[in-house]
Order: structure tokens, then C-alpha cells, then sequence
């Protein structure tokens, strides 16, 4: 699936969203390819999926999300090919 | 050794990464996959994971625990897959000279990994149904450093 933010073609950047667990399931897909404008968040992110999609719109506002291999806060700064990971409550253990 | 694995648990090979002539405490967790009264008719937990960020989380975290502990060493294991009922989970163990830095080192381990791997459990229940069973492990709250 490819989600448009925005539609300016400068100053864009490009993030891939896997949704892992029950969202992955939620959403259908493994992998999301969003468009933002920049400078984006990871707020920004989660805006613009949710807004993409029914199904996207019963994820939470504020999942937990990873970037690069680790947790990250919703204002987080995201730059271009960032990956980011969209996390169900943990139950590790 | 990697953390994650989709073997069954063998204590006794963790007990030797961390045991030493000068680490006279050994303190060792084991999660296993329970059915209690609360739980229903539970056969199994399917666990998944984001695999590398699960072994990178615990790296963090083990490096924590050995800033904060610096005579102890600390390993473990997380299984991945499908774990019937009885069978560890997840196993950490700590080893250092003293039995209080070992108790304290696990249980620091052990608790950040609750709150803090990706990792999630999906129940298969004896009428053959299966349902997510998600915890409270909440990143936002303690972000990694």
C-alpha cells in the first residue's frame, strides 16, 4: 500500500511502516510505504496512516513505535527510508 | 549466543555462560507457558517477535544490568514459535560474587524485558480457537537510551 501525505513533491521524504502481531493483521499488510512532508514525526506518521485506510483507523493514536531497532516518543524526527516498526502492547516473558 | 531461539530451553547451558570461580551467587528466572484459573483452557502460545530488534533490545538491557552490576554477567533466552504448556519461555540468569547483585541483576533483567522486547502471545485454546494476549509492556514510558 503507498499513502500520500502530501502532495508536494519537494521536500518529501519516504518511511516504510511494518505492523507487527495483531496489527499486522489489523491492516492486512506487512509492509506500508507512507509519503510525508518534512520535516515529519512519528505523530506525523501515525496521522497520515490512520487517515489512509479504514482498518488504519482502528490502530491507537499513539502505538508504540520503533525506529532503527529501537523505541521511540511520538516526536520523534523521522528522515528519509527511516523504518518504522508499529508495535502491539508488548507481553514479552 | 543469540537471545532469541526457537528451541526449547536448556537451563543448564546458560547456568554455564555465566557461572565462575569468583561468582559465588546464581540467580536464575524461568517463565513458562502456564494455564491457570484465570487463563481458560490454554494448550499452547504461539510467540512471535520482531526478532532483531528483540536481540538488540536485550543487548541494552544486559548492558544496563552490567553498568549498574559490574561484577555480575547476565544471559538468557527468549523462544519464539509455538511453546506448550510447561515449557520455558523465556530463562535469565545472573551470576556475581554476591547473591544480592545476582538476585537484584536478574530481576532488573527481567523486568526491562518484560516492559521492553517486542514480542507478543497468541493463546491456542482447547476448542481449537486462538486469541492475541497482550501485556502491558509499554516503551513510552521508558524509551531506550
Amino acid at each position: 500500500m503507498n499513502l500520500r501525505a502530501s502532495s508536494e513533491p519537494m521536500g518529501e521524504i519516504g518511511v516504510t511502516v511494518r505492523p507487527f502481531a495483531r496489527y499486522a493483521e489489523l491492516l492486512g499488510e506487512e509492509c506500508i510505504e507512507l509519503r510525508l512532508r518534512a520535516p515529519a514525526t512519528v505523530a506525523d506518521a501515525i496521522r497520515a496512516l490512520r487517515a489512509g485506510s479504514e482498518s488504519a483507523r482502528r490502530l491507537p493514536e499513539r502505538p508504540l513505535v520503533a525506529v532503527d531497532l529501537q523505541h521511540v516518543l511520538p516526536d520523534r524526527v523521522l528522515t528519509d527510508g527511516d523504518e518504522l516498526a508499529l508495535l502491539p502492547p508488548l507481553a514479552g516473558g | 549466543m543469540a537471545f532469541v531461539t526457537t528451541d526449547p530451553i536448556d537451563p543448564v547451558v546458560l547456568l554455564e555462560e555465566v557461572m565462575g570461580p569468583d561468582r559465588g551467587g546464581t540467580a536464575m528466572f524461568l517463565g513458562t507457558v502456564r494455564c491457570g484459573p484465570d487463563d481458560g483452557p490454554v494448550e499452547a502460545i504461539d510467540y512471535s517477535g520482531y526478532r532483531e530488534m528483540v536481540e538488540a533490545e536485550f543487548g541494552r538491557i544486559a548492558d544496563e544490568a552490567t553498568t549498574r552490576w559490574p561484577d555480575a554477567r547476565v544471559t538468557g533466552r527468549h523462544r519464539l514459535g509455538e511453546i506448550p504448556l510447561g515449557e520455558a519461555s523465556i530463562a535469565i540468569v545472573a551470576a556475581a560474587p554476591h547473591r544480592i547483585e545476582a538476585l537484584e541483576a536478574c530481576r532488573y533483567v527481567l523486568e526491562e524485558c518484560k516492559q521492553r522486547l517486542p514480542v507478543w502471545k497468541r493463546e491456542r485454546l482447547a476448542d481449537g480457537t486462538e486469541r492475541w494476549r497482550e501485556g502491558e509492556g509499554t516503551a513510552w514510558v521508558s524509551p531506550s537510551p
